[in-house]
């Protein structure tokens, strides 16, 4: 359903900040996949996720969703595919508005904004059986600003949010990494039944090498702009961190021994 | 220093604030809502109040010139918009391009005059310096503006309640969020930039007739008055749990207050040429006084996550 071929794209190319985030990236995912990624800092496993998501162009190759042709759409129009949930809690919600604003903001994703009221009393009813599923207790706080909630609620919110209009494809950019362990778990639990119950075709990034074996039916290593593992169905199951440890260790050169990987 | 001038002067204050009332909630859309600095408003304050002496001037009524004003509004807005999303000039400079090519078009509407008078015994004006007594009290300017402050805080709350609407106050409050739900954030900001300028100017055309004249220079300073008012009224009633209309009123409530104020320092003997340095210094510190407290006197920290039950 997501293909990208032969994804190039290089930042701040003729400067002495040049650097080469994604060189010759190739991936196809299949309908109903959950692919987690991992990879060092700088991988480009950030970058692989903004350039799905449009945040700018690819300099190089093509981004095609259920054969469409998206490598040239601009981030806002792309949105009707995809479901997105970042890093920074911050990132995901709008902190100014309501939770029942924020959801009706996500109900209309991919559809034309008119003079229509924002949000109707049947949206309400509906998304105060959506935000139940959460079991947050923010059914409760629906006119609550976003902004007056923790950083795992506010994470939960977005997933709901991305899930509200069932997207193509989920795009999950390490979106527990800011968040207590405790929490963390939380929000990716409620990640797997949000995934499961929608059946939703998802790109997981995490630095956490358990998570990434735990979750998922397929699993990607990334280094230096390029997938240097793919491993999917029961070999993916009986993999060990160690496993991995192994694969980076290959991949880099033994030169990794100061990477946040370790610390997981 | 009689109590009595200073009475005798409140009433003009009052219609004069609710005037620049109307412009501060221009001021609101784009500073409040959608976070961006438009300075365009110090031109377009000249623009409106240009358009709309020169149409009644030539004989179109007073509503035809309101509303044509507003449209000449809407599009120095629409300028600013572009030169800000499409070409990428950052927003304080972009509405100070604009500002700067409106001083040249505004002489041109004035038919390269300073200023144009407007008399208003003989034009048929909505609002007037004399109408604020000895009028039938639906003619009373203060009465009328208070209606079209009602009216337009009813379709602004109306609007920011609509799909589009809320939108625009998404791009405002995180633009990256705004994409990622499919809203054209550019395209907002120049919804909300054309929305804005247009009230302006709408303003703009009020407070030529109120004064009796057009002037070039009407709208220097404009944008300080726009944000004083936005902030007294985040001052005063701010802490007041309020719903959108609320807050849109209230900073009418907050240019009437810095009407008044400006009244009561004149009649304490201040010089009138002194009164834009005042405006300055009032402005510099309310808007320095958050960004204070944070560095000299933060808060208490909640650690991150001790909250969390999530």
């Amino acid at each position: 359903m997501l293909e990208l071929k032969n994804i190039h794209k290089t930042f701040n190319p003729g400067t002495v900040n040049e650097k080469t985030a994604l060189c010759g990236l190739d991936l196809k995912l299949n309908e109903g996949d959950f692919v987690t990624v991992i990879g060092g800092n700088g991988a480009g496993k950030s970058t692989m996720l903004n350039a799905i998501a449009g945040v700018w162009f690819v300099d190089e190759g093509t981004i095609t969703i259920d054969g469409d042709d998206v490598t040239k759409l601009p981030e806002h129009k792309r949105a009707k595919y995809l479901g997105r949930v970042f890093q920074d809690p911050m990132n995901g919600t709008a902190a100014t508005m309501q939770i029942d604003e924020n959801l009706a903001l996500a109900a209309r994703r991919g559809k034309f904004r008119s003079l229509k009221k924002g949000i109707t009393a049947k949206e309400m009813a509906y998304f105060k059986e959506r935000l139940a599923t959460l079991d947050l207790g923010l059914e409760e706080r629906m006119t609550t600003k976003v902004g007056l909630l923790s950083g795992g609620q506010r994470q939960a919110l977005t997933l709901l949010m991305a899930a509200l209009v069932k997207p193509r494809l989920l795009l999950l950019d390490e979106h527990t990494a800011a968040l207590d362990p405790k929490t963390a778990a939380k929000v990716l639990e409620t990640t797997q039944r949000i995934v499961d119950a929608d059946n939703i075709t998802t790109l997981m990034i995490t630095h956490n090498m358990k998570d990434a074996i735990a979750h998922g039916n397929r699993l990607i290593m990334m280094h230096e702009g390029r997938i240097i593992y793919d491993v999917s169905g029961e070999e993916k199951k009986n993999l060990h961190v160690s496993d991995l440890l192994a694969k980076f260790e290959e991949a880099s050169g033994g030169a990794f021994a100061n990477d946040r990987m370790m610390l997981n | 220093m009689n109590i009595i001038n200073l009475f005798n002067a409140l009433p003009g204050a009052c219609a004069q604030g609710l005037i620049w009332g109307i412009m501060a909630i221009g001021v609101y859309i784009t500073y409040k809502i959608l976070d961006l600095a438009d300075l365009t408003v110090d031109g377009t304050m000249a623009t409106g109040g240009a358009v709309c002496v020169m149409m009644m001037i030539s004989g179109h009524s007073v509503w035809l010139s309101l509303l044509v004003a507003f449209i000449v509004g809407c599009l120095a807005g629409l300028v600013t918009g572009v030169l800000h999303t499409a070409l990428g000039i950052p927003a304080i400079l972009a509405g100070i391009l604009t500002q700067l090519g409106l001083y040249s078009i505004n002489l041109r509407i004035l038919d390269n005059k300073a200023n144009q008078a407007i008399n208003v015994d003989k034009y048929d004006l909505l609002v007037s310096l004399r109408y604020i007594k000895d009028v039938p009290f639906y003619r009373n300017t203060i009465l009328v503006v208070a209606v079209i402050i009602a009216l337009l805080v009813a379709v602004l709350y109306w609007f920011f309640g609509t799909e589009l609407g809320s939108a625009i106050r998404a791009t405002g409050s995180n633009h990256n969020m705004s994409r990622a739900q499919g809203i054209n954030t550019n395209a907002m900001k120049v919804i909300g930039l054309i929305l804005s300028n247009g009230i302006v100017a709408f303003a703009s055309g009020l407070y030529a007739q109120y004064q009796g004249f057009a002037d070039v220079n009407a709208g220097r300073g404009a944008i300080v008055i726009g944000l004083a008012a936005v902030i007294i009224a985040d001052v005063i009633f701010g802490k007041i749990k309020g719903n959108f209309a609320f807050k849109l009123a209230s900073v009418s409530f907050g240019a009437i207050i810095y009407y008044i104020v400006l009244q009561i320092v004149m009649w304490l003997g201040l010089n009138s040429n002194d009164l834009k340095l005042l405006s300055a210094i009032i402005v510099a510190l309310f808007l320095a006084i958050p960004y204070i407290k944070t560095k000299y006197a933060p808060k208490k920290v909640v650690k991150k996550g001790e909250n969390a039950d999530a």
